[in-house]
């Protein structure tokens, strides 16, 4: 937030948080070559496949990168540990960031060259990020439209307990909760992964029901309808029946809507609940026990009294998870936890929320492995 | 809550004034009804290979209705057709007992204005418009008309337009969301011109069709529970895109009512476009002030369906933010999602409150006074 | 309260309702095959007419995909916005303990039966013969 109320505010004074919404960058297809099949590697440099940068987050345009987290001229907005240690961790005095690359890997029609690179880009998060900073966790990247090789991603990331949560974009070809994209759910749920869902993806489809429009403005504001969407789905399709200890995490969805996107779902399930017949609770139920969202954008009331009132609305406190969005610009200076939020969420929205949310970011005696180095796995 | 004794007291005795309904659906007994009403060049046309539309059906919905003629099971006509077919029933059954002073009516089938076809639809467009005028509102002064156009067609649009508003009778001009391009787009300008030019009010009802997913960048759902819910997308976005693109700056005179498509997208709208708007400036020159500002001055809602929170109260946070001077009551008779305004908004309201809402805001909107 | 009768059992066949005044109310009257049952003739939500619902079976599901179908016209579903209602209980399949259509105690007696007791019949002629439909209002 960053309207002149709040810049005027007194900033929370926030230590020792989970922060669930980090994004280092991949700098360059080069970065993931020694991560890859050679087949794969090879076709990469063959055909000068590079650049997968996504339309959503432009590195040049001033939302993807606020001017002080920016970084030198020329290189990706996100892509320097040391800065992303400094700014962000220590910055913010966090404990655990939890690192959500946002390169457009998932984006690409091949099944199979999209899963290979997403599996470059996840085992080069654990090499270039979390070996090298023990306060950072990962989460797995996979590309939703091709859900069995997504699942063994997720089997051979979950080896290594660092990876905490699934990566999934809000723009896909069919919503989330469509059957054919269970694999992926039934394996985050059997490893107590978490699955996050990030504004932006595929562009499969226009982004709103209107049309292609003319703005990256537009893109933006259409995610809250788009991340609506696929809660609407995963709600009435019954992944939480299917996997009931399934949480949900929206990555930059705002918070704005939610109240009144429950008053409607609860009204339209009333009359229409017999069409999905194993939905057996209200909306309003299982979005406050499945859902969670980063607080980052808040897109919400600016004032402190209007914030209140959302806050008595969405009647859910556990439900919010504390978020920079780092380096994406969407807070002045230290205010990462906006003015407006009362003080009395902190302790929950700081860490405890994210603990609950998280299963693995609980302390465990589960035995820690690392992913294994060695590339030349087999195509699947 | 158990209903026991029946709390219905006629809203009007109560309250002395009577109600402003600003959606009543017409509908044509059959759609052989609008053939004398189309050029003859059409005939054939219509006999032959009418009703085109981005579809897969000629006249089904891929995502079927929850009712017979998406319509309340006690609105069939006693004497046939299809529910608010039959002017005198529709007295009978809505028009007399809820006292409306007036009804603004909007004609969803067949769909005109999406003909994929772009001359049939400006002649069934017009042959629309003049049907209204001759079965509706010549016989039942408390109703008004909406202008159909044909919006991929702006050109015929604007003359339609023209014509109509010599002819009068007319409340608004009628929009839906959904169409092949944002609606704030160059290309729809000569519409809002001639809307512009003719005093109209702009009514946006949900709906629409251009075989895009209604989810938008999610994909196609499975289920009507869900598309249902995606009706208010649409409507945020056109406002998005009309806000953005500089219609209301270059239109200063336009307003607009957002029609069934619930409420309580708006303030969350106002706030997320304020947001974003300080990082996409250079994107969006046109945008010269806080979007919710614009947003604010040009916009208003309809109620229903109505938003109904978990407690009641929360209705009065919602009026609060969007301005209670904003909102007008719509009935959607004789749909099965229609609103009774005895019941649909409980909580607790003044008397001004409550005249605004249920008449005079939509009065003041559509210049009905 | 008071016993009402309000129509022959006759004039009701099984499967079918029938709308009918008591003291000023209007009650939806129901036979679920033989057994009569009562509700306002109002939805609790914005008071539509419950008698003009259609008479639906329970669609119940424990697995998405997979769907069961029991009581085949045991619930009414609202005729505007499509609420369920058990006819047994007036009890709303969504919000069972929150939501009901006020339920009367209905049943069938003989007009023999009926003679010996007290009994309210306004516009039925009783006869000892017959069968009646009883509502407790
Ligand atoms: S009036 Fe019965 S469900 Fe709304």
């Amino acid at each position: 937030m960053a309207t002149e109320a709040a810049t005027l505010s007194p900033v929370h004074a926030i230590t020792g948080a989970i922060d669930v919404d980090l994004h280092p960058a991949v700098p360059d297809m080069a970065a993931l070559l020694p991560h890859m099949h050679p087949h794969w590697a090879e076709q990469m440099v063959v055909r000068g496949i590079d650049a997968l940068e996504s339309v959503m987050w432009k590195a040049t345009m001033p939302i993807t990168a606020r001017p002080d987290f920016r970084g030198p001229p020329g290189t990706q907005p996100g892509q320097s540990l040391e800065r992303l240690r400094a700014q962000a961790l220590d910055g913010f005095g966090t404990a655990i960031g939890i690192c959500n690359p946002l390169w457009g890997t998932a984006a690409l029609f091949n099944e199979d060259m999209a899963s290979e690179l997403c599996r470059a880009m996840n085992t080069w998060l654990a090499r270039e990020w979390l070996d090298r900073e023990p306060r950072l966790r990962g989460a797995i990247t996979v590309a939703p439209h091709a859900p069995d090789q997504a699942a063994a991603e997720i089997e051979r990331c979950a080896a290594d307990p660092r990876f905490v949560s699934v990566l999934l974009p809000a723009m896909t070809e069919m919503p989330l909760g469509r059957r054919s994209h269970r694999p992926i759910f039934a394996a985050a749920e059997k490893h107590g992964l978490a699955v996050t869902i990030h504004a932006g993806g595929q562009y499969r489809h226009p982004p709103t029901v209107t049309g292609w429009g003319s703005f990256h403005a537009e893109d933006h504001a259409a995610q809250a309808n788009i991340f609506q969407a696929q809660v609407l789905s995963l709600v009435y399709e019954g992944v939480f029946v299917d996997h009931p200890s399934l949480r949900v995490v929206l990555l930059d969805a705002g918070i704005g809507w939610l109240p009144s996107f429950l008053w409607r779902a609860n009204k339209t399930w009333r009359g229409l609940r017999a069409e999905v017949p194993w939905v057996k609770r209200s909306p309003s139920d299982i979005v406050r026990e499945h859902i969670r969202f980063s607080l980052q954008p808040l897109q919400g009331p600016p004032d402190a009294q209007g914030m209140e009132r959302l806050l008595e609305h969405i009647a859910a406190d556990h439900m919010l998870l504390f978020s920079t969005d780092y380096p994406h610009w969407r807070f002045e200076g230290q205010a990462a936890v906006p003015p407006q939020i009362p003080a009395r969420l902190l302790p929950a929205l700081l860490r405890e929320n994210a603990l609950e949310t998280y299963p693995r970011l609980r302390p465990s005696d589960r035995p820690r492995a690392a992913l294994p180095e060695g590339v030349n796995r087999p195509a699947p | 809550m158990t209903v026991d004794v029946d709390p219905r007291v006629a809203l009007a005795a109560e309250t002395k004034f009577r109600l402003v309904d600003c959606d009543i659906h017409p509908i044509v007994r059959s759609t052989a009804d609008l053939r004398p009403y189309l050029p003859k060049a059409w005939h054939d046309y219509f006999d032959q290979f009418g009703n085109f539309l981005v579809s897969p059906y000629t006249e089904a919905h891929p995502y079927p209705k929850p009712t017979p003629a998406l319509s309340r099971l006690d609105s069939w006509p006693p004497n046939g057709g299809p529910p608010g077919s039959d002017l005198a029933f529709m007295r009978e059954q809505h028009l007399d007992p809820h006292d409306i002073e007036i009804g603004v009516l909007q004609v969803l089938w067949p769909t005109a204005a999406r003909q994929r076809n772009l001359g049939y639809a400006a002649a069934l467009c017009s042959a629309i418009n003049d049907w209204q005028a001759e079965e509706w509102l010549a016989k039942e002064p408390r109703l008004r008309g909406s202008i159909m156009v044909s919006l991929e067609d702006p050109e015929s649009a604007a003359a339609e337009i023209a014509r109509c508003a010599r002819r009068g009778g007319y409340a608004q001009l009628m929009l839906m969301p959904r169409n092949m391009e944002p609606l704030g787009r160059k290309k729809y300008w000569p519409i809002f011109a001639a809307a512009q030019e003719h005093d109209l009010t702009l009514g946006c009802h949900t709906g629409g069709l251009n075989g895009y997913p209604v989810t938008g960048g999610a994909g196609h759902c499975s289920y009507y529970a869900e598309e249902k819910d995606a009706g208010g997308y649409p409507m945020e976005a056109m406002l998005t895109s009309m806000v953005f693109e500089g219609v209301f700056q270059s239109f200063p005179k336009l307003r607009l009512v957002a029609i069934e498509a619930t409420m309580g997208w708006l303030p969350p709208l106002y706030w997320r476009l304020d947001e974003l708007w300080q990082r996409f400036r250079a994107e969006l020159p046109a945008v010269t002030r806080p979007p919710s500002e614009i947003l604010r001055e040009h916009i208003w809602v309809t109620t229903q369906p109505a938003d109904e929170p978990e407690d009641p109260r929360h209705l009065r946070d919602l009026f609060d933010w969007i301005g209670w001077d904003r909102i007008c009551f719509a009935s959607d008779y004789p749909h099965w999602d229609s609103d009774d305004p005895r019941y649909a908004l409980p909580v607790q309201m003044s008397l001004a409150e409550k005249r605004g809402i249920f008449r005079d805001n939509a009065m003041r909107v559509y210049r009905l006074g | 309260m008071a016993r009402h009768v309000v129509m022959r059992a006759a004039e009701l066949p099984a499967g079918e309702s029938r709308v009918v005044t008591v003291r000023g109310r209007e009650i939806a009257v129901f036979n679920l095959a033989g057994e009569f049952f009562a509700l306002i003739n109002r939805c609790p939500h914005e008071g539509a007419p419950l008698g003009l619902g259609l008479r639906i079976g329970l669609s119940e599901s424990n697995k998405p995909g997979c769907y069961s179908h029991s009581r085949p016209g045991e619930l009414v579903r609202c005729p505007w916005h499509g609420w369920e209602f058990d006819i047994r209980t007036g009890q709303s399949w969504c919000e069972p303990s929150r939501l009901k259509a006020r339920a009367y105690a209905a049943t069938r007696e003989t007009g023999g039966a009926l003679v010996k007791g007290l009994y309210v019949a306004e516009s039925v002629k009783v006869a000892v013969e017959e069968e009646y439909v009883v509502v407790e209002v």
